[in-house]
């Protein structure tokens, strides 16, 4: 599987696309193949705050119940709607349509810290 | 790592390999939501090799499995097998397993989990009988074929005739001299068969079942071991290291109908009377969560606040679109319909009891 070169990534298995300050999550192709089918995202509330390294919701698939950890530390701007009624999009598109939360970001410093592309391919193959 | 001897079709497809039990074994092909819809709707083929086969030969083979299955097999035919568990002297489940009489010897399959600890069951047991038990595990490959279509397509496919066998019933016979076994049993809730054969045998099955070009473009599918439980969980049926466990016995496991502790005697019947004299304490129930998260294996389930049973299987049903459960609560609060709920961690998600099977297929 594909990891974007334009995104960032966490240990954690998360990526990152940093448009201005707003910064967009979801979780990896890898992590989805890890976990199986996405049964359920449980959103934030749009304008909840989020903390980087801090849990921002939990993800249930059949097989484990895991969550989505934050990058940076700000403000939810937006959900991904269409995952209420097809969790499954994350398992068909972990990068485009399966995209869980936008979040106003109050500091970008913290993503000096994420991997890159190459990084994370590194940190899986080394996981697997 | 042991390898089926479909390990090479699995990869073709870019299955999602697991390690299970020791084995590497596809846990799905297409997705798990997907191949278990296909199931009931259709037929799946599911690699189930790692599954523990053992045969059983010797004149006392008979005497022997008695003694240790919790089941009565005294009336059990030539070509027909039956559920049963084997458990330890204090009742303790070792392992649920289906038994076959077939000509002249008996066929014993068991979880891949518990191969070794049967295997050494028996042979502890068999000390002194005239009992030969061959493990035939790696030489054999065990195939489930399942769904409403799956007698009709093994039928065409074979040149079978599988109408007539009852549930639980099953024909042994060759092929070019390779010998194969078709019991028509399952794990998912649907008809179907399972299929012991020798495996060297594989090669020539496969396109027979999912095209020449193995690609499996027809009707007939490869599912993986995630359908396989999720599908089982919906026919509420138990799972070793889930509903049954050492640590339980086949009574309080809500198994008592696989339990003959009238007919016969057996490793593990005085400590069950006990438990059957005292009343059950505990009983197996389904549970429907409210909402759209789950429960898993060792949650608690709580009345008013107060722990009165765990979950032992829980999944998001592809079938009924709902949160479903099993797991072990105070007999008093077992009655369909009992208000309970579920910690998740957090939260305390609503649940209500309901009737097994959560899924029944149509006849």
């Amino acid at each position: 599987m594909l990891n974007p070169a334009d995104l960032k990534y966490l240990e954690s298995h998360e990526w990152m696309r940093v448009d201005g300050d707003v910064v967009t999550m979801g979780i990896t192709a890898f992590a989805a193949e890890e976990l199986t089918d996405i049964t359920y995202v449980d959103l934030p509330a749009v304008g909840a705050k989020v903390e980087a390294g801090k849990e921002v919701c939990e993800i249930e698939s059949v097989k484990a119940t895991s969550e989505l950890m934050s990058g940076v530390s700000g403000e939810i701007v937006a959900v991904n709607e269409k995952l209420a009624d097809a969790p499954e999009l994350v398992n068909d598109d972990a990068f485009g349509y399966g995209w869980m939360v936008k979040i106003r970001a109050n500091d970008l410093s913290p993503l000096e810290k994420a991997m890159d592309a190459g990084a994370y391919e590194k940190h899986i193959s080394a996981a697997g | 790592m042991h390898l089926s001897p479909l390990n090479e079709f699995h990869t073709s497809l870019g299955a999602k390999l697991i390690d299970f039990a020791g084995w590497s074994m596809p846990v799905f092909y297409r997705g798990i939501n997907e191949e278990h819809l296909h199931t009931r709707s259709d037929l799946s083929v599911f690699d189930v090799s790692h599954m523990g086969r053992i045969r059983i030969e010797g004149d006392e083979g008979e005497a022997f499995l008695e003694h240790l299955c919790t089941r009565s097999l005294a009336e059990t035919a030539v070509g027909q097998s039956k559920y049963t568990h084997m458990c330890n002297e204090d009742g303790g489940i070792l392992d649920d397993l289906i038994v076959s009489r077939h000509e002249g010897y008996w066929y014993v399959v068991c979880n891949a989990s518990n191969r070794e600890k049967i295997l050494g069951w028996l042979t502890r047991h068999a000390d002194g009988r005239d009992v030969l038990l061959t493990d035939e595990t790696f030489e054999t490959a065990m195939l489930a074929v399942q769904g409403p279509m799956a007698i009709a397509f093994m039928e065409e496919q074979f040149s079978l005739s599988l109408s007539e066998l009852k549930r639980y019933w099953f024909v042994d016979g060759d092929f070019s001299g390779l010998n194969y076994s078709i019991y028509r049993s399952g794990y998912t809730g649907e008809d179907g068969v399972e299929a012991v054969v020798p495996a060297i045998a594989i090669p020539f099955l496969l396109p027979a079942l999912f095209g020449d070009d193995l690609q499996a473009n027809g009707d007939c599918k490869p599912a993986g071991l995630g359908a396989r439980d999720t599908l089982r969980l919906e026919a509420g049926m138990p799972l070793y290291g889930h509903e049954l466990t050492e640590e339980v016995d086949s009574l309080s496991a809500g198994q008592g109908w696989c339990v003959h502790l009238d007919q016969k005697d057996f490793v593990g019947a005085d400590a069950m009377r006990k438990v059957r004299d005292a009343g059950k304490k505990r009983k197996m129930v389904g549970l429907e969560l409210e909402g759209k998260r789950i429960a898993r294996q060792g949650y608690e389930i709580l009345k008013d606040g107060e722990k009165v049973g765990e979950v032992t299987s829980g999944t998001w049903s592809p079938t009924k679109q709902k949160s479903i459960a099993m797991g072990f609560v105070r007999s008093e609060l077992a009655d369909s319909g009992t208000s309970l709920s579920v910690d998740l961690g957090r939260k305390e998600n609503p649940a209500t009891v309901v009737p097994l099977p959560f899924y029944k297929r149509a006849k």
